[in-house]
């Protein structure tokens, strides 16, 4: 069940500077632990001490802000889009 | 595509990149986010040097516009883009003050600010500057608007490549007056966050000057000389309280920073300023948070007439939220149908057109004062930040029309008496 991820600059150097990466998981949860998996580290980067997605981190699926969907429990099917972009940007 | 690389800048004031929430520092180059922790990167200055180096007499000689500041901008060279940004009026506001029930009322009026008529002139005067000292040849911005305008036209002054992103559903002029310039505009379907996120993968990709992405850092410092000037025209003094609207959050935080600055190398004395936020009720995730007591902003779908500050996942909305809430000030936001009066009712008392972001700090100020929340004592400044000429479309429809009359003295003088008598039935109106 692939889904395509979205990889922004700074945390490329996580997938041999890759700026795309297919990946799996039903859900947010679990495609950040598959992602863990093939980049370690990235987890650190991606969530805070408890486990949750920074504060100035966006996570869109297929361009909408999973904070308008089900936060990290927003179900993810093959074909699905998943962007990491960091927020501090605009205005 | 152009390259960028980082200078080491002697005499330069500014120092570092700090990461605002790990502390983090980084070179000065173009780099807008925390490596560690995402968070917003900004502009770190040696206040020694400063402290040592300006004094009130070497600012006043300086040019009369924001480059007055150079010593606190992040600029390494002499060879900055002066356009005539900046030094905008800071009127007294009489008429308007006594209709609210204040007793000393001021307008900064960046309504007539250089050359595109809004504050963003300030921060990309500063952002291509040193875009230009960064080795970029190419700049682009995520606008609602007027900083499509300011990038357009101050590109075209510096001979820089320029392609802008907007919503597609601006206002007129705003989209005009950015075409003028001949830049290449890409009319985005879609709201500004929609913008804002295409460009955030659009300047990974390309080796562009993004004014609020790459370069953030910089280009926002450009605000503070917002603060800066209030106090050099209040005579070296800062204001008790402030009012200005909030999109990102971006400049409310940097006048905060401007008065921090002055009061830091001894320009004035220290004082505590209360910050008061204004946002349209269709885009208020910050004053939803900060009427719900929440420490995050949650993002919201903008639906406003005031498409200028229609942001609806403010990049430093908490950051504004912790300065509204330690300054003792306040957040609010009001109607289109109020903004469309605050408009009028700053057109009627001073005679300064504004736009809907304008049209909503008035509102915003009116409706604080109703509440108790200004006192009447209190120097007040509202920051005025764009002009009404580029969002007619908000006021078409709630302002009067021209008397059409023949060319005779008597076609005259029954239109004159028709409009007084008109004149007559309003006010009874209002009586009623």
């Amino acid at each position: 069940m692939a889904v395509k991820v979205l990889i922004p600059t700074p945390l490329q150097k996580f997938t041999n500077n890759q700026a795309t990466l297919e990946c799996d998981g039903s859900n947010i949860a679990e495609l950040i632990e598959s992602l863990e998996k093939s980049c370690p580290g990235i987890k650190s980067r991606l969530c805070d001490e408890q486990g949750q997605p920074r504060r100035f981190l966006n996570l869109y699926v297929n361009s909408e802000d999973i904070r308008f969907l089900d936060g990290t429990e927003t179900p993810l099917k093959a074909g699905d889009e998943v962007s990491i972009v960091p927020a501090v940007a605009g205005g | 595509m152009t390259q960028a690389k980082t200078l080491n800048p002697t005499a330069a004031t500014f120092k570092a990149l700090k990461c605002k929430e790990c502390g983090a520092e980084y070179e000065l180059a173009a780099s807008h986010v925390c490596e560690a922790c995402f968070g917003p990167l900004e502009v770190t200055y040696d206040y020694n040097t400063l402290r040592r180096s300006v004094t009130r007499e070497t600012i006043q000689s300086g040019p009369n516009s924001i480059w007055r500041y150079r010593s606190f901008l992040p600029v390494a060279t002499e060879n900055v883009i002066d356009v005539g940004t900046g030094m905008t009026p800071l009127v007294q506001a009489n008429r308007l003050a006594r209709r609210l029930g204040l007793k000393k009322l001021y307008i900064k009026n960046d309504a007539v600010n250089m050359p595109t008529l809004s504050f963003k002139d300030r921060v990309v005067s500063v952002a291509l500057s040193r875009a230009r000292e960064l080795g970029f040849s190419t700049v682009s911005c995520a606008s609602t608007g007027n900083l499509a305008n300011s990038t357009a036209a101050i590109a075209a002054h510096a001979g820089l490549d320029c392609c802008v992103f907007i919503p597609s559903d601006l206002e007129a002029g705003k989209v005009l007056g950015t075409l003028i310039y001949s830049p290449t505009v890409m009319a985005v379907q879609g709201n500004y966050d929609q913008v804002n996120r295409l460009c955030c993968e659009v300047a990974n990709t390309y080796g562009w000057g993004f004014v609020n992405i790459n370069l953030r850092p910089y280009y926002s410092e450009g605000s503070k000389t917002l603060g800066y000037e209030v106090a050099e025209q209040l005579g070296w003094q800062l204001p008790d309280h402030i009012v200005a609207p909030l999109a990102s959050g971006s400049l409310f935080t940097k006048i905060y920073k401007g008065f921090q600055e002055f009061i830091q190398v001894g320009l004035v004395e220290d004082k505590s300023v209360r910050f008061s936020g204004a946002q349209a009720e269709g885009c208020s995730p910050i004053a939803q948070a900060y009427k719900e007591g929440r420490e995050f902003v949650k993002p919201v779908k903008p639906n406003t007439i005031a498409k200028s500050i229609a942001i609806g996942n403010p990049a430093d909305g908490i950051y504004a939220l912790e300065i509204a809430r330690k300054t003792n000030g306040s957040i609010a936001s009001v109607t289109d149908a109020e903004i469309i009066e605050g408009i009028k009712l700053l057109a009627e008392t001073e005679g300064i057109f504004t736009e809907t972001a304008g049209g909503t700090t008035i509102a915003v100020l009116k409706k604080l004062v109703e509440a108790g929340k200004i006192d009447p004592d209190e120097t007040t400044v509202a920051y005025i930040t764009g002009n009404g000429l580029k969002t007619q479309e908000a006021v078409q429809g709630y302002i009067g029309e021209p008397l059409t009359i023949e060319a005779k003295l008597d076609s005259f003088e029954r239109a004159l008496e028709r409009s007084r008598t008109l004149e007559r039935l309003d006010w009874q109106q209002v009586l009623v």
